[in-house]
């Protein structure tokens, strides 16, 4: 009787919630599979069914190669760096000292701000004219003309990158402080007592204990580094030449540009693949969490 | 451990460093801020010989930054109430009723929290766009509650998950329904849970970009952030008037991050570590 009560309770509340996600997170990905299957063009009114058409001239289109590539570039470069700096912060901030805990909250700041103003701060900070990156480094010499940071192909992909490290390394901090904090302090102090130098204490003891921790993070950055929009969007829309042209931004031109509906999708779902196969590792790494908070019902 | 001074003065010179690096470019926004606009394509001085609101005055005066203030702080408000009302709804049977499927339902709210705002904004549009909804606050608050959701569940679930069951079962045993075992009992407990998933639920919207520059068309439902975006400059970038306008929609943040930043931290962990 009771059991009974409470599953049906159970079940009714779920359904809110789980109704809306069903309508507005998986409906648009079905209606995304099935849109990529026709021609579809908003302003022309043209809807027809177009087969595989799509995916045919996307893998014959070099716009979505360099598109791929470039999403591809911009996620390891970025994810590599913010892993290695998070580590190396995550080590400093965990440590005790006065005002740790303002730096910890300070140190959240760019990651929480709107990331639209992050990309708004760094194109002046990298204006080619009055930006002030160029002044300190002619200041100092280290450059003898001003330089065309987001202007210059080779250029722009690493300013952008360099935004997105100030942005999100902070995530990585914030999680790695957390399994820092979870580390029984003991085994540093048995680590001390053998004598173990700082170098083999965080070989031997902190780094086998934040790994699990660390793949978890690394893994939700790449996921959220693939689908990064707003960034490179208000930084540098794509350009110059398509040089940071990411399957995200791509997929937006031809969607909203365009009006491409059929098309466009046909990019989103490749896009979405991208993402699934990352989160099905991530969810494979994470799966005794899931355990955990499912297992132990009543 | 010991530590010499030598060690001391280098582990602070470092930490000097890393906040520098992470606060000077917000800082650098906040003193173009204050620059008129002559000062701005001069440099040096680093700072503002003749600091001046102005930017923030044309803001107000020139703009109609009150309505789009609004709409943001409308919309994410009414986002994070929307999110914590369904999210707790759901988080409490995943957490302690006994229902089959959870680890099915959990994949799906987690796996929907990955899904790629780019790949579900066009067909969104065109559900939006047949609704009716467009350039409204709803057209926003709705897709952002569906996005800010699945953190919600998560951390709310945690944090249900790690309350005593006793609480619950003593309810029980003392002739409580399910629901009111948890309206009376787990409910009033779950405060410290409830701040940290309505703030990152708000922060969310509040930051969001896609979404609400592809469903507004006017200043009747734009948002901050698209506003920066659009600004309307007929000759040049008013660099001024879009770092003030930077600087107003990061000052709640601030308020919020310095205020509440062990809630939001324990929400972000919540469900990246075994708690």
């Amino acid at each position: 009787m009771r059991d009974q009560s409470e599953t049906r309770t159970g079940y009714a509340l779920l359904l809110p919630a789980l109704g809306v996600l069903a309508l507005l997170a998986l409906y648009p990905i079905l209606a995304l599979c099935w849109l990529s299957l026709r021609h579809r063009i908003l302003p022309f009114g043209i809807d027809e069914f177009a087969g595989l058409d799509h995916y045919a001239v996307l893998l014959q289109t070099p716009r979505f190669w360099n598109s791929l590539g470039v999403t591809l570039y911009f996620v390891g470069v970025s994810v590599a760096l913010e892993a290695a700096l998070g580590l190396c912060i995550a080590l400093l901030l965990a440590r005790n000292f006065p005002g740790a805990g303002w730096a910890r909250a300070l140190i959240i700041l760019p990651w929480a701000i709107p990331t639209v103003v992050t990309a708004k701060m760094w194109e002046w900070i990298y204006h080619p004219d009055f930006g002030v990156l160029n002044y300190l480094l002619q200041a100092t010499g280290l450059v003898s003309a001003p330089v065309n940071w987001l202007g210059t192909p080779s250029l722009a992909i690493h300013a952008a990158i360099v935004a997105d490290v100030w942005k999100t390394t902070p995530f990585v901090v914030i999680l790695l402080l957390a399994g820092l904090a979870m580390i029984p302090p003991d085994l540093y102090r048995a680590s001390a007592l053998d004598g173990a130098s700082p170098w083999a204490t965080f070989r031997h003891v902190t780094l086998p204990l934040l790994r699990p921790i660390l793949l978890v993070v690394v893994l939700f950055r790449m996921i959220d580094a693939l689908r990064a929009f707003d960034l490179l969007y208000v930084l540098t829309g794509g350009g110059p030449a398509d040089t940071t042209e990411t399957l995200a931004i791509y997929t937006y031109k031809i969607l909203f540009q365009t009006l491409q509906f059929g098309y466009g999708s046909a990019i989103g779902v490749v896009m979405f693949l991208v993402v699934t196969l990352v989160s099905l590792l991530h969810f494979w790494v994470g799966r005794a969490d899931f355990r955990r908070l499912a297992g132990r019902a009543p | 451990m010991t530590a010499g001074p030598a060690r001391q003065a280098m582990l602070r010179a470092t930490l000097a460093l890393v906040l520098t690096w992470a606060l000077s470019p917000i800082l650098w926004q906040a003193l173009t801020s204050v620059k008129p606009d002559t000062e701005l394509v001069i440099l040096p001085p680093l700072l503002p010989a003749q600091p001046t609101l102005a930017h923030y005055t044309v803001l107000f005066e020139q703009h109609p930054f009150n309505q789009v203030l609004l709409n943001s702080f409308a919309v994410a408000g009414l986002t994070a109430f929307a999110a914590l009302a369904l999210g707790t709804l759901a988080a409490f049977p995943l957490a302690r009723l006994p229902i089959r499927g959870k680890l099915l339902i959990l994949g799906v709210v987690l796996g929907c929290s990955l899904f790629p705002a780019i790949v579900t904004v066009g067909p969104l549009f065109i559900i939006i766009r047949a609704l009716g909804m467009r350039d409204t606050w709803w057209a926003l608050i709705i897709s952002h509650t569906t996005f800010a959701l699945p953190l919600t569940i998560w951390v709310l679930a945690n944090f249900l998950r790690d309350l005593p069951e006793d609480l619950y079962r003593a309810a029980r045993v003392d002739g409580c329904t399910p629901w009111q075992g948890f309206t009376r009992v787990l409910l009033p407990l779950c405060r410290p849970g409830l701040a940290a998933a309505g703030i990152l639920a708000f922060l969310f919207s509040w930051t969001e970009f896609l979404f609400a520059l592809t469903f507004t068309a006017t200043e009747a439902a734009r948002t901050v952030p698209v506003a920066i975006v659009l600004f309307p400059g007929v000759h040049e970038i008013r660099w001024g008037e879009i770092a003030a306008a930077s600087i107003l929609v990061t000052l709640p943040v601030v308020v919020l991050v310095l205020i509440f930043h062990r809630q939001i931290v324990h929400g972000l962990t919540a469900g990246a570590i075994k708690g």
